[in-house]
């Protein structure tokens, strides 16, 4: 018997009970409710990564076996791959609970009832069995999120990024479910090993390609791809610290989880011919996402917009990575998102000291002034290196395999110095900006016609209680759990094998329906070699040197200009504009897709 | 028959996310979004359809083996119903703050965010 659905249930019962407790009026019963759900998550997963080994956990809820030629059952199936997400994700959400307690004090027991429920919707989405089931946790944990992004809802900004943000995402769930929809009429089934099995026997026809690209696009809308990426500045740059913690550390992953896991079991058995031209149409895609995001960073200085950016650009790189469509590729993706999931969650909490001191975000007119805050530059200082992709984080790690990947597939030999650039821009980015305000360094941000009101008033101390130590200390512990990742024995060894695992889909149908144990090849992976540490080193001091630069006043070349705020123009914050690209980049995929992939 | 039913929920999807894209009113523009999600409706209900067949629910009249309408369309079609229900709300509680707060619901003239 498997404790699967423990994991999920567990937290949701605890945002029951949090709710509960509201007629208490206390905030503590409220805290502890959520930290005991999410604790209880975090346990329940490892337990579970334990029990399921290398091999598959099945659970046909309610007993409903597969019986031959019907699977009318819903089914939950635990991978390595899933299982650790599924850790991860409750692991990130402990602190993350434990500043929510600190921070949103306003509602405490909607606020944490919600929280744990979001939590509890992403465990349940990396453990799901079917494509249904994995479509309504998708929504739930949209919900979730589009209520705690609008959190500060008396305010303009956060009410209309929440707004953004559930209209986008909304219609890229619709995207999705049609997608479902088209490929529950071609096949009958929605459990993902039944559909891989099926598909392999009928083949695909150009409905069933169209129902691909209709989901992917579902879940790179969630991902934030180039062009569906225009919500995430809006949602990530007003939510609320402890928010944006997951938001930037597991949900925009959690897309191109979605991704992957349907390709390789549903469409995989049946579109496997076709690799090359998908690959170079996802790998193409992240490199576009990657180096957008990383040009958005470098153009921002609003500082809570360009770690957004930042994320962008990261996402750009697993979806490189999960684009190579092989095992090196996989479980390169899973260390780097993992590692910089931590990092960017550290810098979040870093950039939350300032935000909630100087209640404005604006790097000209924080000019100098976390001078006097040397701990939360020392953390901002370290987990900005580390976004360059400084060993031993786990980031480069991760970014060593996604090279190796790279480099193994002819004519991809080229796309390592691009991602190598990307982590070097984001990396100047934060850079610059950290030497700008904890150091006074070069000259101030030029003014932001684009960028938040800003007039040149003096900028008030808000809020001191922000400089206590569990701010930034939870970030020093998120930098540090990233180091640690990274230098985990056996980190590179045990993702492979899942990944071996998650990409063998005769494997997992296998493991799914007739209960054999799937024994994937453990493939020849190896740690960061010498072209990884030299990429590294390139891109961390072309970090450096384009920070240095960036800081003196009108680095930016003049030509350029007019591109970067074209491009920024983008983000107008009107939500029709942005499902308007949604809608363009649909056609265009679902285009390519048919045409390439039948 | 089939035919007509994709084609339906094609333009459902279509003319709903046309409606979203050119919304001047955030109510408008909410309801645009369920034009667009029932077309999700119409396709999970049409591809379980079956002519002939009757609600796949066995009794003194129906037994296993008669002809029914597929039955995990239409489950899925009721949840869908009820994650559209949360959306919406969630959708227009935003709008209703927006309304109250700074006295307009068109889209263009919130714009706090750009860049």
């Amino acid at each position: 018997m498997t404790i699967a659905p423990l994991t999920f249930l567990v937290p949701i019962f605890a945002a029951c009970v949090v709710v509960l407790t509201a007629p208490l009026d206390r905030r503590w019963p409220a805290l502890a409710g959520a930290l005991g759900g999410v604790t209880a998550a975090t346990v329940l997963c490892a337990v579970l990564l334990g029990q399921v080994g290398g091999g598959l956990e099945v659970l046909w809820l309610g007993g409903w076996s597969p019986q031959p030629g019907m699977s009318i059952g819903i089914a939950l199936a635990v991978d390595p791959f899933g299982a650790g997400l599924a850790l991860f994700t409750a692991a990130l959400a402990i602190p993350a609970t434990l500043l929510g307690g600190w921070l949103l004090t306003g509602t405490p027991h909607q606020v944490s009832a919600i929280f744990v429920l979001f939590v509890a919707a992403m465990i349940a989405f990396c453990l799901s069995g079917d494509l249904f089931t994995l479509f309504v946790f998708f929504e739930l944990m949209s919900v979730c999120a589009y209520v705690l992004v609008g959190y500060r809802v008396r305010e303009r900004a956060p009410l209309e990024g929440a707004l953004t943000f559930a209209i986008t995402n909304s219609v890229g769930a619709i995207v999705l479910l049609f997608g479902i929809g088209l490929l529950y009429g071609e096949t009958g089934q929605l459990n993902l090993a039944v559909l891989g099995r099926t598909l392999a026997d009928t083949g695909a026809n150009t409905t069933v390609v169209v129902a691909f690209a209709l989901i992917a696009v579902g879940f790179l809308v969630k991902a934030a791809a180039v062009p569906f990426h225009l919500w995430l500045d809006d949602a990530y740059a007003v939510a609320p610290t402890p928010v944006c913690i997951l938001l930037a550390g597991v949900f925009s992953e959690l897309g191109l989880y979605g991704l992957a896991r349907v390709w390789w079991t549903v469409f995989e058995p049946a579109l496997g011919d076709h690799a090359p031209q998908l690959r170079a149409i996802l790998v193409a895609l992240g490199l576009a996402t990657a180096l957008t995001g990383a040009a958005l960073a470098l153009a921002q200085h609003h500082l809570q917009r360009m770690l957004a950016n930042v994320t962008i650009a990261h996402v750009g790189i697993g979806l490189v990575a999960v684009g190579m469509l092989d095992v090196d590729g996989l479980a390169g993706a899973a260390i780097f998102l993992v590692g910089d999931g931590l990092v960017k969650a550290a810098l979040f909490t870093c950039v939350g000291v300032l935000q909630h001191r100087y209640d404005i975000a604006d790097v000209r007119a924080l000019h100098g002034r976390g001078r006097d805050l040397r701990p939360v530059a020392v953390v901002y200082g370290v987990a900005a290196l580390a976004v360059c992709g400084l060993p031993p984080f786990g980031s480069f790690t991760g970014r060593a395999l996604i090279e190796d990947a790279a480099l193994k597939q002819p004519g991809y030999a080229w796309v390592p110095a691009l991602l190598a650039l990307t982590s070097a821009l984001a990396g100047a980015a934060l850079l610059r900006a950290g030497a700008r305000v904890f150091a006074g360094w070069g000259e101030r941000a030029p003014v932001d016609p684009l960028g938040e009101a800003d007039e040149d008033e003096d900028v008030q101390v808000a809020d001191d209680w922000a400089l206590r130590p569990w701010m930034w200390g939870t970030g020093a512990v998120l930098v540090a759990a990233s180091l640690a990742w990274g230098l985990l024995p056996g980190l590179v060894g045990a993702t492979a094998r899942a990944a071996a695992a998650f990409t063998d889909a005769s494997g997992y149908a296998a493991a799914v329906l007739d209960g054999r144990a799937v024994s994937a090849l453990p493939p020849p992976v190896h740690g960061p070699g010498a072209t990884a540490f030299l990429y590294a080193a390139g891109s961390v001091g072309l970090a450096l040197a384009v920070a240095a630069y960036g800081l003196r006043a009108g680095a930016l070349p003049s030509a350029a200009r007019p591109i970067v705020d074209r491009v920024r123009a983008l983000h107008s914050g009107h939500p029709g504009d942005y499902v308007a690209w949604g809608a363009l980049g649909t056609t265009v995929l679902t285009a390519l897709f048919a045409l390439t992939l039948t | 028959m089939t035919a007509v039913t994709y084609g339906v929920a094609a333009w459902l999807l279509v003319i709903g996310i046309y409606g979203v894209v050119t919304s001047r009113h955030l109510v408008h523009l909410v309801v645009c979004l369920g034009v667009a999600q029932a077309s999700t409706y119409v396709l999970l209900l049409g591809v379980g359809y079956r002519v002939g067949a009757t609600a796949p629910i066995y009794s003194t009249t129906v037994h296993p083996g008669d002809p029914v309408v597929d039955p995990v369309v239409q489950a899925l079609t009721l949840t869908d119903v009820v994650v559209q229900a949360t959306v919406t709300a969630v959708l227009l509680a935003l709008t209703i703050q927006a309304h109250k707060r700074f006295g307009t619901a068109d889209p263009d003239e919130l714009a706090a965010l750009r860049g």
